[in-house]
């Protein structure tokens, strides 16, 4: 049986309700007079493009923002909420997107660590007991003697989601919870969350932006389009048509463009028996091999922290192999510079600001990076021409649409999605032959996403030779030729996209 | 944007000139709270470094050491590393130099000159960029090795000369043989001043250019910057972080070498003066810009050539101008969280 089957008798009752709220940051206002209820015992989704302003709406009722006018009512009174600690007094907990364990701390330190107060005196076999009998009530199994640094991204979420249910909360935000978890981990999250809307009188206000999640568990669900509510109510005859329209209103979206028939070019990349260890040494990638021709994207999926991120950053040259052979078009690579630049290697890492960026330089020197030292833009051999670096930066950034186009602002003041298409401008706008990249468009909005994709499809039918490692299976499904899943820094699945079965894949993902 | 920039640059000298008027303040209650005239001191300090052609000769001669040893800092912060080394490059430049010049006695001077400021530059790089190597290959904090790497300089210097280098003659101040009149560094015509000035103002200008304008320095800030980022366009982190050590402690080398053929004529304790400490002072107050680098050792050299005429006219002990480096010291520390801040508040002034 299955956790709608059940009816909540509660579900008339308002839990939360906010009235009104507006938020502005500068003149951008963000939020924009924005009310809707939370029902008690309800599994509600707040879906939205990126920046239409779903965490802020969250974290002004956490307290963390002060909003600019509205209220927060609970309970149908209302509460002054100003900071998470009042929000957690008036029964409001929150999973938020980021990690907020101590590394190094074990599983069952970490969940006492969050209770508020901290007794004085910690008796932990009780508070290990406590935590047994809590975690018996849901389907997670995670070892409470480990260290936090030890957990795989999906287990960290876990313990996070276990940390909120540890404090008893009456009403339960999540942001973006299932981003690291396989389909699988996902719906048993979800699926128990949902049970205890109905078991324990708990509610539910999620962010997502997964249509499969809010279709099958939301009761009810509300819409943000830039800053201002589209749609709040129940989930009904709602299609994922319908709530896609809601959340883009009548926006262009560029089309990823069409798969072209490209004939398969040569072998690009030819990885044999690669093997490569993590930050604290432990084997990540054990031993990989994979080809990857000219014309043609191979798609690697995979739950975070499988040794996807030590797989790209050795291909990017960000960290040494152990063992193993790679070869770029057919010569030995050790990713120097002089290799990447006859090779026409190109990357587009996971979070472009921390990998490709220097935060606290400007535009022009950031788009510099790649080309600096080629004669085109050099003086007298050793020294730099910035005006032929200007000259090029200007072009970039005018044919990119990099905004604010200030080139002398440095680059960490500008938003996620402008600091994507300024490293994707310096990456594949010149010639490319080989391109390796990372969850490209992690934390984007529709638009940018589809831009990424479109420039990433037009890239392959040039005869670019693309590895796309990414945690998005909708987006290797949409872009791939071929689809491999990484787990435990191992190879398991590899297929042609047409003959690609995700049920397989899908337990391919979890090891099984 | 024009006014961005403005501020951004206008903030490079607002801040230093503010934590320098600041740190005159506290030095001034210090001196009232000894019973002296802040504003008399003050002024003795001005005549002492800056008010006549004896005190220029006087605080100049300290500059030249001073900009190369801030060398050995400013260039390694643009790798993001703190280098606190400089007193111990400066030191074994310093044996080295002298070393060599030893040896060599009575070959030409030209010849022994060459010879010395090769062994003082090269075995000061030596000694910085084993740090540097350090750092990048085994992850060691380069602050804690460079200090470290100053005691054990100091050390052998003075193992050397009471041992196995030692002149006999030299009885209360244990030194090695002089190196010979005929091998010092001569006098710049007309200003009275050791050539060694020279040395420290072509270094800071060639360093400033190479490491501003050519792609070799671009490389070096992408790594200060962001070392992933580095890695990923192919930069060879390893080997960029290692030269510019070299380079940075070759500056400091040749200050040694320079103290004992234009100074001391010997290696001895007074090697290690503080000269590489002060260094640190004057790069962190430069903005650790080689060009820069210039006035600011040149207004430290003052400071330091001060010291004699403030402990004549207002009975101070020489130790007071310490003191006031010391202030200056934590003050341009603490100044240094102001940076992007002015920059910030215009921003948001700008965006509303």
């Amino acid at each position: 049986m299955t956790a709608e089957a059940l009816t909540s008798p509660f579900q008339s009752a308002t839990a939360l309700e906010v009235i009104n709220l507006c938020k502005s940051f500068g003149a951008l206002r963000v939020l924009d007079n924005i009310s809707f209820q939370l029902h008690r015992g309800s599994f509600h989704a707040l879906l939205g493009g990126n920046g239409a302003g779903k965490s802020t709406l969250v974290k002004c009722i956490m307290g963390y923002y002060h909003a600019d006018q509205g209220s927060v009512l609970i309970d149908n009174r209302k509460r002054e909420i100003n900071n998470t600690r009042d929000a957690h007094q008036h029964g409001l907990g929150m999973v938020y997107q980021h990690f907020t364990l101590v590394p190094e701390m074990t599983v069952l330190e970490n969940l006492v660590l969050s209770r508020s107060p901290i007794p004085k005196i910690i008796n932990w076999q009780k508070e290990k007991q406590h935590l047994e009998t809590l975690m018996a009530e849901t389907p997670f199994k995670i070892p409470l003697h480990k260290k936090a640094s030890a957990l795989a991204a999906g287990e960290k979420q876990k313990v996070e989601i276990l940390k909120q249910l540890f404090l008893q909360p009456e009403i339960l935000i999540l942001d973006e919870p299932t981003s690291v978890l396989t389909p699988q981990e996902a719906d048993e999250v979800l699926d128990m969350l949902k049970k205890w809307t109905r078991s324990k009188n708990l509610s539910v206000l999620i962010i997502t932006h997964k249509f499969r999640e809010v279709m099958n568990f939301a009761d009810d669900v509300s819409i943000l389009r830039r800053g201002k509510l589209a749609y709040s109510g129940p989930l009904a005859e709602k299609t994922p048509a319908m709530l896609a329209e809601l959340m883009v209103g009548n926006e262009e979206i560029a089309s990823t463009g069409a798969r072209e028939l490209v004939l398969k070019g040569d072998i690009r990349l030819d990885i044999h028996q690669l093997v490569a260890s993590n930050d604290s040494g432990a084997v990540a990638v054990d031993g990989i091999s994979l080809q990857l021709h000219g014309g043609e994207i191979l798609g690697i999926a995979g739950v975070s922290g499988n040794g996807q991120r030590e797989l790209v950053q050795v291909l990017s040259g960000q960290r040494s192999p152990d063992s193993g052979d790679i070869r770029v078009c057919g010569e030995p690579y050790t990713a120097s510079r002089e290799e990447m630049a006859r090779h026409k290697l190109y990357c587009l890492p996971e979070e472009p600001l921390r990998n490709a960026c220097v935060p606290r330089m400007n535009l022009v020197e950031n788009l510099a990076l790649r080309i600096f030292d080629q004669p085109r833009y050099t003086r007298w051999k050793w020294f730099l021409n910035r005006q032929a670096l200007k000259a090029h930066a200007l072009k970039l950034i005018a044919r990119y649409h990099v905004r604010p186009p200030e080139l002398e602002r440095w680059i960490e003041t500008l938003s996620g999605g402008n600091v994507q298409r300024l490293v994707l401008a310096r990456e594949i706008s010149g010639e490319v032959d080989l391109l390796i990249t990372a969850n490209p468009c992690f934390g984007l909005d529709f638009a940018a996403t589809a831009e990424i994709r479109r420039q990433l499809m037009e890239a392959r039918n040039r005869g670019v030779a693309v590895l796309l490692v990414s945690e998005d299976l909708d987006e290797l499904l949409e872009l791939s030729d071929r689809i491999a899943v990484i787990f435990g820094g191992q190879l398991r699945y590899e297929a042609p996209i047409a003959q690609a079965n995700m049920d397989e894949m899908g337990l391919k993902m979890a090891g099984h | 944007m024009k006014a961005l920039a403005l501020v951004a640059a206008m903030e490079g000298l607002l801040i230093p000139l503010l934590a320098l008027l600041l740190s005159l303040g506290i030095f001034g209650v210090f001196l009232l709270a000894v019973d002296n005239d802040p504003f008399g001191v003050f002024y003795s300090m001005y005549r002492g470094g800056f008010g006549s052609p004896f005190s220029w000769r006087n605080t100049l001669e300290r500059a030249a050491p001073l900009m190369l040893t801030a060398l050995c800092t400013a260039l390694p912060a643009r790798l993001g590393l703190i280098m606190i080394g400089g007193e111990g490059a400066l030191v074994i430049g310093g044996i080295a130099a002298a070393s060599v010049g030893l040896s060599l006695n009575g070959n030409a001077p030209w010849l022994v000159m060459i010879a010395m400021v090769i062994a003082g530059a090269f075995s000061g790089g030596l000694w910085i960029a084993s740090t540097g190597w350090l750092k990048h290959y085994r992850g060691v904090n380069e602050t804690i090795t460079s200090l470290l790497f100053n005691y054990i300089a100091i050390a052998l210097l003075n193992h050397l000369i009471t041992g196995p280098m030692r002149d006999p003659q030299s009885l209360n101040k244990p030194a090695t043989l002089p190196i010979g009149s005929a091998n010092m560094i001569a006098d710049i015509p007309e200003l009275g001043v050791h050539w060694g000035l020279a040395f420290g103002l072509v270094l800071c200008l060639l360093y400033y250019l190479i490491f501003q304008h050519t792609t070799l320095g671009f490389a070096v800030r992408i790594i200060g910057g962001n070392i992933r980022t580095a890695k990923i366009v192919g930069l060879p982190v390893g080997r960029l972080t290692v030269m510019t050590c070299f380079f940075a402690g070759a500056a400091a080398g040749l200050a040694g070498m320079i103290e004992v053929a234009a100074i001391h004529g010997t290696a001895n304790g007074s090697l290690a003066a503080g000269y590489g400490y002060a260094g640190i002072l004057v790069a962190f107050l430069a903005r650790q810009n080689p060009l820069t680098v210039i006035p600011v050792a040149i207004l430290l050299g003052g400071i330091s050539a001060s010291a004699g005429l403030l402990q004549r006219s207002h009975h101070l002990p020489d130790a007071t101008v310490f003191i006031l480096q010391g202030i200056i010291f934590i003050v341009i520390l603490l100044s240094e969280t102001l940076y992007g801040r002015l920059k910030l508040l215009c921003d948001e002034r700008g965006r509303t």
